[in-house]
C-alpha cells in the first residue's frame, strides 16, 4: 500500500485552510485532533479526506480541550501532530498548551482568528488573539507564533512551524485570519525533496542512562517517545532533569522554567523572520501583520508614489517578538504606524521596542481588513 | 533454609527513586497499585510496550511510581492524552490510572466520549468518595448526606453509579470491586488488560484520613469493615441497579462484550482508502 502523495507537487488554486492542511501533511504531519469551529473547519474536513490516504490519523475530539491532549499524547507517541481552532477552542485548549511547554511536546496549534471576545465575529476576521498566544496559560513560558499574509504563507509557514515545534520541541502557533483562511490564490508546491523537513534530536545515550530532560548545549533535551524502550516518565508538575517530580524546590523550579524560557530567548535570532520593504530611508514605517500586511504594502507603495518615505516592516514571527527589528527601523523613522484588526495588542511591543519613536495605532473590528486608502490615510496624516 | 533477597520480585516494576509514595496510611491507592503490577507480573506484560497514563489527584502518582513509559497530565485529561497515544501508536498498551473526581467531574466528557468510540484504552478508576488531595472535598461519587469539606451539612447530590455510566457510554469490559477484594481485582485486571475495546474498572478505594474522618471511619481498618460488611458480589447483575449506598455495595463484573475498537475500524477504512486509490 503506497497510497496518495504526501506532497502535491505543482501550481494550484486553493484556500489559505486547505493550504495549511496540505503543508502539514507535506511537513510530516501525521495526527490531527480537532473540533469543528468557524473558520478553521475546512483544515480539519481536508485533513480528514487526505489523512487517511498518507496513513495518517484525522479524529474529531468531543471539545478542544480533547484535542490539544490528544495531539500531546500522539507527539510522545512519536507522530508529528497538530489541531486548528479559533478563538473559542483556542481560548479552551490554553491549560494544555501549557502542558506542552511544560513537557517540551512538539505540535502545531492553528488558530484561525475571528472577531471575539467570547463567540464574537464567527465569520469575521479578527487579530484579537496575538496576545492570547504568548500569554494565554498561567505560568512563564515561551511559544513560537508565526503570522502568515497569504494563502502561500499558509502552506509554507505551516510547515516552517513543524520544523521549530520540532527543533525546540515547544508549541508553535500558525497564527492566521479569517481573510488568509478563506482566500483563494495560487499557491506552488516544491517537489519533495526541495522542501527543509525536521525531525525532533532523538537520545544516544541507552535507556538506563537517559534522563529525558536534560538539555543538550542548544538547551533542547533530544526526545524518546513511548514504546521505544526508555521507560520515562513525564509530568507537568515542576520535574528535575530525570522527569519527576520536585514541588517543593525553589532550585529545580528556577533551572526548568529559566530553561524553557530561555531554549527560545536564547536562540530568538535564529527563529524571528521578517519582511522589511523600502525600509533603508523610511521614516514612516508601517508594522503590519497578517492580511493587514497586504494592505499595508500596497498603503506603502503608494505613499512613495506621492513623495512620503514609507516603509513595511511585516513581522512573519509573532512570538519571539523581533523586537531589534523594531527598533533598527524605529532610529530613522519620525513615526510607526501599526494598523491591527483588534483595539491595540502587539502595537504595545512596538511601543516597548521603539525607544521613544512615536508609535500610532490603527485598530479595526468588526469588518473586513484595512483597506490600502485607509492605511495610507492614516500614513498621510501621522506622516506631517 | 531461606535465602535472604535483596530486592521484592515486583521492585522491577516500581521506579525506586519515586519512593516514598505520598499516599496516606490507610490510603487504598498503595493496594491498587499493588494489584496492578501483580496483573503485569502474572501476564509478563511487555514493559517496554507498556504507557501508565494518570491525571492529578493522589493515584494520579500511580503513574510515575510505575517503571515504564509514563505521562501525568493536566487535570481530567488523561483519557483524551491517551487516546492520541494510542491512536498513534497501536501496539502500545495504554493504562489510565486515575481517580473519580479526575475521570468523572472535570473529566467525564472524556470518558464517556473514549467508551462511545470504543477506544482501546483501559481505565483503572480510584474511587475514595472525594478529593482527597485538596482536603476532602464533595465529588462525583460522594454519596448523599456524606460530610465533607464542601457539604458540611450533608451532600445533597446524587452521586453518579461508574459502572452503569461505563455499560451505558459503550465500554466491553466493567467491574467493580473494593480494595478488600484484591484477588478479584488482580483478576479483574489481568482481563481489563486481555480485552481489546474500552474497558473499566472501578475500585472503590478506603480515604480514612480525607473522607473516613469526616464520616465516623477514621482508620482503613473501619473502612475495610464497611467493605466487607455491605459488598455483594454479583457477577453480570444489571449495573443500573448496582447504585452504591451505605447499606450495599453491589460488586463484580458487569460486561464482558467484544465488539469492534474505534483503531480496527480507522484500520480497516485506511487500508480500504488506500487500496482504491492504487485501483484508481
Amino acid at each position: 500500500m503506497t497510497g496518495e502523495k504526501a506532497v502535491l507537487t505543482g501550481v494550484h488554486f486553493m484556500s489559505g485552510d486547505i493550504a495549511c492542511a496540505e503543508g502539514a501533511i507535506a511537513a510530516g504531519c501525521r495526527f490531527f485532533a480537532g473540533y469543528p469551529i468557524t473558520p478553521a473547519t475546512e483544515i480539519a474536513e481536508h485533513i480528514a479526506a487526505r489523512m487517511p490516504k498518507v496513513g495518517g490519523i484525522y479524529i474529531q475530539m468531543e471539545d478542544e480541550i480533547a484535542s490539544i491532549a490528544a495531539v500531546i499524547g500522539a507527539s510522545y507517541a512519536g507522530l508529528k501532530a497538530m489541531t486548528a481552532t479559533s478563538g473559542p477552542g483556542f481560548s479552551l485548549m490554553q491549560e494544555n498548551i501549557g502542558l506542552a511547554a511544560m513537557t517540551e511536546a512538539p505540535c502545531v496549534i492553528v488558530d484561525v482568528m475571528r472577531g471575539g471576545p467570547s463567540t464574537g465575529q464567527p465569520t469575521l476576521p479578527g487579530q484579537q488573539d496575538v496576545m492570547q498566544a504568548k500569554w494565554g496559560s498561567h505560568g512563564d513560558y515561551e511559544i513560537i507564533a508565526l503570522a502568515p499574509s497569504s494563502v502561500q504563507e499558509m502552506f509554507d509557514l505551516t510547515i516552517e512551524a513543524f520544523n521549530l515545534a520540532e527543533t525546540y520541541r515547544v508549541p508553535t502557533f500558525v497564527m492566521a485570519d479569517e481573510v488568509v483562511a478563506h482566500m483563494w490564490e495560487k499557491v506552488v508546491i516544491p517537489p519533495a525533496e526541495k522542501i527543509r523537513i525536521v525531525n525532533r534530536k532523538k537520545p544516544n545515550t541507552p535507556p538506563d542512562k537517559y534522563a529525558p530532560f536534560m538539555p543538550d548545549n542548544d538547551l533542547v533535551p533530544p526526545m524518546a517517545c513511548f514504546g521505544e524502550g526508555f521507560r520515562f516518565h513525564a509530568t507537568g508538575l515542576t520535574h528535575d532533569e530525570y522527569g519527576y517530580p520536585r514541588t517543593q524546590s525553589s532550585e529545580v523550579q528556577m533551572r526548568l522554567v529559566q530553561r524553557l524560557c530561555d531554549k527560545i530567548r536564547k536562540n530568538a535570532d535564529k527563529i524571528i523572520r521578517v519582511e522589511e520593504q523600502m525600509l533603508e530611508d523610511a521614516e514612516i514605517v508601517v508594522f503590519a501583520y497578517g492580511i493587514v500586511a497586504r494592505a499595508a504594502l500596497s498603503a506603502v507603495r503608494k505613499a512613495r508614489q506621492q513623495g512620503i518615505k514609507a516603509g513595511l516592516l511585516r513581522p512573519i514571527t509573532l512570538w519571539p517578538f523581533p523586537e531589534k527589528h523594531v527598533t533598527k527601523a524605529a532610529e530613522k523613522a519620525r513615526a510607526i504606524i501599526v494598523p491591527e484588526m483588534n483595539c491595540g495588542q502587539m502595537v504595545r511591543e512596538v511601543e516597548r521596542a521603539a525607544k521613544g519613536t512615536s508609535v500610532f495605532h490603527m485598530p479595526k473590528l468588526g469588518e473586513e481588513p484595512h483597506t490600502p486608502m485607509e492605511i495610507l490615510e492614516f500614513i498621510r496624516r501621522h506622516g506631517k | 533454609m531461606t535465602e535472604a533477597v535483596e530486592q521484592h520480585p515486583l521492585s522491577k516494576y516500581l521506579r525506586a527513586a519515586m519512593m516514598p509514595h505520598i499516599w496516606c496510611t490507610g490510603c487504598g491507592n498503595g493496594i491498587i497499585l499493588n494489584a496492578f503490577v501483580h496483573a503485569l507480573d502474572e501476564l509478563q506484560i511487555n514493559l517496554d510496550k507498556l504507557v501508565v497514563v494518570s491525571g492529578i489527584g493522589c493515584i494520579g502518582r500511580a503513574a510515575g511510581y510505575t517503571n515504564v513509559d509514563s505521562f501525568h497530565t493536566t487535570h481530567g485529561r488523561p483519557i483524551a492524552f491517551a487516546t492520541g497515544v494510542k491512536l498513534a501508536n497501536p501496539q502500545l498498551e495504554v493504562v489510565v490510572i486515575s481517580g473519580d473526581g479526575d475521570l468523572f467531574a472535570i473529566g467525564g466528557n472524556h470518558f464517556i466520549h473514549a467508551a462511545r468510540r470504543n477506544i482501546g484504552i483501559k481505565v483503572i478508576c480510584a474511587n475514595n468518595f472525594n478529593y482527597g488531595m485538596t482536603g476532602g472535598q464533595v465529588g462525583p461519587t460522594t454519596p448523599l448526606d456524606a460530610l465533607t469539606t464542601t457539604t458540611p451539612y450533608g451532600n445533597i447530590e446524587h452521586p453518579f453509579n461508574l459502572v452503569h455510566l461505563a455499560a451505558a457510554a459503550g465500554a466491553t469490559y466493567v467491574a467493580r470491586w473494593t480494595t478488600l477484594h484484591v484477588r478479584m481485582l488482580t483478576m479483574s485486571i489481568k482481563k481489563l488488560l486481555q480485552r481489546k475495546g474500552f474497558s473499566f474498572i472501578e475500585v472503590i478505594s478506603p480515604c480514612p484520613e480525607i473522607y473516613g474522618r469526616h464520616n465516623k471511619m477514621r482508620t482503613g481498618l473501619e473502612m475495610m469493615e464497611w467493605f466487607k460488611k455491605v459488598s455483594v458480589i454479583a457477577n453480570f447483575s444489571d449495573p443500573a441497579k448496582a447504585e452504591i449506598t451505605p447499606e450495599k455495595i453491589v460488586v463484580g463484573e458487569f460486561v464482558d462484550i467484544e465488539k469492534p475498537t474505534y483503531e480496527e475500524l480507522l484500520h480497516n477504512k485506511m487500508a480500504q482508502i488506500m487500496k482504491e486509490g492504487e485501483e484508481e
